[in-house]
């Protein structure tokens, strides 16, 4: 079973909750799909024992064969090739320039050259890295700085998912590809708000993700006060309310120091426990 | 020779546009002829690489020189690579025509 974790506004404990809800089982899994920030490793302290390079494919132009037709450059979407060709010689003379940074991967322009004189090269985007701790196994995606590919990142770290062992998925916020491609294939997904305006907001288009995604969901209210607003919407919609984890100094002070809420909070290994059971009971 | 300058309208009153890749109108004017030809710029909107499309495009036009407020580093490379000159200014695009 893959449980994700999700949020549609940022901050909201997305990591709290996939990170104690992994401390809190047996033998489980924990994927961080927050590849732009992973930030799982600071509260769960792993031992890393492999790290794998996540690769792309990019255009490489053989230049004895390529005549400049600029067919490559017309259907990149992305605009990551330009076609210049220079003087009039007699043979095709010319420049074609390669921005690896907007390029998606496609390989669209190396099926489509008329002159096969596109071929298929690598470059590394991020990094799976696989670890352990306790009873919990750790995989994590990163993103190379200044790079875009966030789902193929994200695609890879799951990848080494095994699928007889519950996992559970720290997935980055809001609702852009990289959510969509940590929620694919996930059996169910817990969605992470606060009882504010802002986390209502989001709460309501990260639900209607998951709902495009055929996933069905339930929610944990975090920093939990007054949560009428968050009630409200989960009446109306049928969504049930799976943990509220009160809005306590205490629990922002462990936060802080890079403590899981379990090990400081003993008591909360039994709440975990018992929003895995609601979750598994949702699943039948 | 022919000189291509980004517009924020479509005509020679109008000011260059301070950006080249996302400019509005593209205006190339032949030196030679005294005439001009008008482009509205496909890519001001583009999700990215609006400056490499754009400067491909110029280049396609037979522009031999550019005159813009500013080049992003995509379409600087491509110049660069093309051998085109590239002149940052400001002001009327007629008055830049008066000066060439």
């Amino acid at each position: 079973m893959i449980i994700a974790v999700a949020s549609g506004k940022g901050g909201t404990g997305k990591t709290t909750i996939a990170v104690n809800l992994a401390l809190s089982l047996e033998n489980v899994q924990l994927v961080d799909c927050d590849v732009e920030e992973p930030n799982v490793h600071i509260f769960l302290n792993p031992e890393i024992f492999e790290i794998h390079s996540v690769k792309t494919v990019i255009p490489q132009i053989d230049k004895e064969k390529c005549t400049y037709c600029r067919k490559c450059s017309e259907i990149c979407v992305y605009n990551a090739l330009s076609v210049i060709k220079l003087g009039n010689y007699e043979k095709p003379h010319g420049e074609v320039v390669f921005f690896s940074h907007l390029c998606h991967g496609c390989e669209g322009c190396i099926l489509l050259c008329p002159e096969k004189a596109i071929n298929r090269g690598e470059r590394e985007v991020g990094i799976v890295k696989i670890g352990k701790k306790e009873n919990v196994r750790f995989i994590e995606g990163r993103l190379n700085i200044s790079e875009i590919l966030a789902p193929t990142v994200i695609e890879m770290a799951k990848s080494f998912i095994n699928k007889n062992i519950p996992a559970i998925i720290d997935a980055p916020p809001g609702t852009s590809c990289s959510v969509v491609a940590s929620l694919k294939d996930a059996n169910f997904c817990i969605l992470v708000t606060e009882p504010t305006p802002f986390g209502l907001h989001d709460l309501e288009i990260a639900y209607e993700v998951t709902k495009v995604l055929k996933i069905p969901s339930g929610v944990v209210i975090n920093k939990s006060e007054d949560d009428t607003l968050i009630e409200n919407f989960c009446q109306k919609n049928n969504i049930p309310i799976l943990m509220k984890i009160p809005f306590d100094k205490k629990i922002a002070e462990v936060y802080s120091k890079g403590w899981a809420l379990i090990e400081a909070f003993p008591e909360y290994k039994e709440k975990f426990l018992e929003l895995f059971k609601k979750i598994k009971e949702l699943q039948k | 020779m022919i000189v291509c300058i980004t517009a924020q309208g479509n005509n020679l009153d109008s000011e260059i546009d301070p950006r080249f890749g996302r400019c509005s109108y593209f205006i190339f004017y032949d030196t030679e002829t005294k005439t001009y030809e008008v482009f509205p710029n496909k890519w001001k909107e583009a999700m990215g690489g609006a400056g490499t499309q754009a400067a491909q495009f110029v280049l396609e036009k037979g522009a031999k020189k550019i005159i813009t407020g500013n080049v992003g580093p995509r379409a600087e490379a491509i110049f660069k690579l093309a051998g085109i000159e590239v002149v940052l200014t400001s002001g009327k695009v007629k008055e830049v025509i008066n000066n060439l």
